[in-house]
């Protein structure tokens, strides 16, 4: 049975992939049988290049994607190059790591609360500028897309952040440092001449990750984006929701334009990187020894902490908002607090509350067993996954959500498929699994297999090995794994958008449908709620281990 | 010949070179030390034995054990016991919850008995409650051998076992193993590089 897991992990990751990606070609090429389409014909395509918004919605889409990732890269690199091992980076690995969980939504409303003309930057200022009525500038919105890439970068650079951070001890940056320094080279320049190659070659695939994701994301564009017209990939999900059946063909084409663009932007990624390299040889090779070091140390702490308090101080004015009372321009405090808003959505949140933990705990609980099971799996063959797996994992988040959802649905009203909670599940468990693989695998693995071996020895079975020994060994892992888990589902939007058609209405779909609507103290109570819902599971992932093994020191590191 | 532990022409390869080969009978009671520099593929050998060999390594030869050939069967059904150079006690449980895992099913109180038995057995009287990680390190170890015992292995492999354990308690553990052992009848295959280790086991000496 446990042999047959890897394959069974394999299809619920990228079974609803492929078939949202057929589901995308046929409508594309005008074959939609169940809304009365017949094909193939070139005309959906033809409509998608006639449409006059297109340069400029893929403009967008490559222009926010590649700014956003690299900037978040830039910022990571100046981050931990300039201050790893110090406390100051200490200090700001604490503030950003918590964040990672913090759900999209919440963070662009939270960043759109402040840099927004009657936000609280704007309030700030506004004595100083003698502001009476908040200024005339498009801040949120902008047709640049700089708001959308300010927010993505918020979000992607805790992530970023870590995945260096796991990735960090490998390329064993104190021994390198320690020679460019004795060299005479500046830590900087030293960093960034030995240290830094290597470190990118171990998180070249979440750099695409990002890259990917940045450029089709679409509840932060939806928050911070431009509208007239908006990003490639909320445009698709427009003509996804239009009444006119014909749309969907419409958006199937442009489903498959995003993955053109997408494939293209990462294939020219890769051609950067080879230049890039090319490049930094020469300059390695130069013998330069500082290059402004001073500055860009200083830069990196200043844009790693802006970062970080771009979404703390955004969730603080979140929840500011939630209790407001009266709270008119240009005050930088409300009149007084009240608990009215969360009185009158307290319905409505906990309705979102109840379907946001089932949805997340049926997908968590399926993507851990086909986890556990997987890693035991390969401990019982003795034998690790290969790098193509690796690949594979990182497959369904390369893919952009926008090219195989809409894809996705199409296929199902095909199937003649009900949508609703099952095939909501389903799609949420493409994302969860690679990230509740990708944080469990390292600790699984880690774990000392002699463990299983005195266990065997004593007479026990690979079933108790496993429940008896190992996974009450791991269950700070484990439980972190599931928090993973959680928090990737309940961030979810579009997945639950798209092929929850309406009926499953979770914290997420709920507060990213109040973005056009101004409510503040709405918005305010919604992505607070969902934030809590992301960072609730890991404050249990953190307190049920310390509870259970409480008089067990050999299990608290 | 059916009493003890016998390797038959046991050879270890891996891509094609012989890591170790031995052909040896160890009576029960006897200490077969096995001694080699690091690398020399000891604890390859300790690993084909107790059925952990890992896919990429070949290996050829039987292992009888009590009559009985034992050479292609799961670790758990072999009946042959392993201490570590590191105690390996199972950090989520108590001490008698170590011990406890190793006794066979049983009814309650005729465990608790046996548990008791044990910790009295090597001084550690009352000390079932206890965190295995509050206890020293040759505490330790004697919970890890009795744990091993307790499962009424009908052979004992022993990895380095004293290796970290400082001067005084090396001495002291050494003799409580090799005395219990030798009360209980059962083959031992050590593997080490401490030459003191083999002149206190006293029995016939292999380099590899």
């Amino acid at each position: 049975m446990i042999r047959a897991l890897p394959a069974l992990t394999l299809c619920a990751m990228l079974g609803p992939v492929a078939a949202g990606l057929w589901g995308a070609v046929l409508p594309a090429l005008g074959h939609l049988p169940a809304a009365g389409f017949e094909g193939p014909s070139g005309a959906a395509i033809g409509r998608l290049a006639a449409w006059p918004g297109l340069f400029e919605a893929s403009r967008l889409s490559v222009t926010t994607g590649v700014g956003a990732t690299l900037a978040s890269l830039g910022i990571v690199a100046l981050a931990v190059g300039g201050w790893s091992g110090t406390r100051a980076f200490a200090w700001l690995q604490r503030l950003l790591s918590p964040l990672l969980s913090v759900p999209h939504a919440a963070a662009a409303f939270g960043l759109a609360f402040l840099i927004a003309p009657s936000g609280w930057l704007a309030r700030i200022a506004a004595p100083l500028a003698g502001w009476e009525r908040p200024p005339d500038v498009l801040v949120v919105g902008d047709p640049w897309g700089l708001a959308l890439m300010a927010g993505m970068v918020a979000k992607e650079v805790p992530f970023l952040l870590l995945m260096a951070l796991a990735a960090l001890p490998q390329t064993r940056p104190r021994r390198s440092l320690l020679v460019a320094r004795s060299l005479g080279y500046g830590r900087m320049t030293g960093w960034f001449k030995t240290v830094f190659p290597a470190l990118y070659a171990q998180i070249r695939l979440p750099v695409y990750v990002v890259l990917a994701y940045s450029m089709s994301v679409v509840d932060v564009a939806l928050i911070l984006g431009p509208t007239t017209p908006p990003t490639l990939s909320v445009q698709i999900v427009r003509w996804m929701g239009d009444p006119d059946l014909s749309q969907r063909l419409l958006a199937s084409a442009g489903a498959i334009w995003q993955l053109l663009l997408v494939g293209m932007a990462l294939a020219l990624w890769r051609a950067g990187e080879g230049a890039v390299a090319r490049a930094g040889r020469a300059w390695a090779e130069g013998g330069g020894r500082r290059a402004a070091d001073a500055a860009l140390r200083g830069a990196g702490l200043v844009l790693g902490t802006v970062a970080a308090a771009s979404v703390t101080v955004g969730l603080a004015i979140l929840a500011l908002w939630s209790v407001a009372g009266l709270w008119s321009y240009p005050d930088l405090w409300p009149e007084g607090l009240t608990g009215r808003s969360w009185a009158r959505h307290a319905d409505g949140v906990a309705a979102g509350a109840r379907q946001t933990f089932l949805v997340a705990a049926i997908a968590t609980a399926i993507a851990l067993a086909l986890t556990i099971g997987c890693l035991e799996a390969e401990h019982r063959r003795g034998r690790a996954m290969g790098a193509g797996a690796a690949w594979l994992l990182y497959l369904p988040l390369l893919m952009p959500q926008t090219a195989f959802l809409p894809g996705l649905q199409s296929f199902l009203l095909s199937a003649g498929a009900d949508i609703g909670l099952g095939p909501v599940v389903a799609a949420h468990l493409v994302f969860v699994l690679p990230y509740v693989f990708l944080s469990l695998g390292d600790p699984w693995r880690a774990w000392d297999a002699r463990y299983a071996t005195v266990a065997a020895a004593l007479g026990a079975g690979p079933g108790r090995t496993l429940w008896a020994v190992r996974l009450p060994m791991l269950m700070g892992p484990v439980l972190t794994a599931a928090a993973v888990g959680v928090a990737v589902s309940v961030g979810q939007y579009l997945p639950t958008l798209l092929i929850g058609g309406g009926r499953v209405a979770t914290l997420t779909t709920e507060a990213v449908a109040l973005a056009s609507g101004g409510d503040r103290r709405a918005i305010g109570v919604y992505a607070l709620a969902q934030t809590a819902a992301a960072l609730l599971p890991f404050a249990l992932a953190l307190l049920v281990p310390a509870i259970a093994f409480r008089n067990r020191r050999g299990l608290h590191g | 010949m059916a009493e003890g532990l016998r390797l038959e022409e046991v050879s270890v390869a891996l891509e094609g070179r012989v890591l170790v080969a031995l052909d040896a009978q160890v009576a029960p009671g006897e200490v077969l030390t096995v001694m080699g520099p690091s690398g020399s593929g000891k604890s390859t050998l300790l690993a084909y034995l107790v059925g952990t060999l890992a896919p990429a390594f070949a290996a050829r030869g039987r292992v009888i054990l009590g009559g009985r050939d034992v050479t292609g069967l799961p670790t758990e059904a072999r009946g042959i016991g392993i201490l570590f150079q590191d105690d390996l006690l199972f950090p989520h449980l108590s001490v008698a919850g170590n011990l406890g895992f190793g006794l066979p099913r049983a009814p309650r109180a005729e465990r608790r008995r046996a548990i008791a038995a044990a910790l009295a057995e090597v001084g550690l009287e009352g000390m079932g409650g206890r965190d295995p990680d509050t206890l020293s390190g040759g505490q330790r170890a004697r919970v890890a051998l009795m744990r091993t015992l307790l499962a009424r292995p009908d052979a004992l492999l022993l990895d380095e076992p004293f290796s970290r354990l400082d001067a005084e308690r090396r001495a002291a553990t050494r003799s409580v193993v090799f005395a219990t052992v030798r009360d209980r009848g059962l083959p031992v295959v050590m593997v080490t590089h401490d030459p003191e280790d083999a002149e206190a086991a006293g029995g016939c000496v292999v380099t590899v």
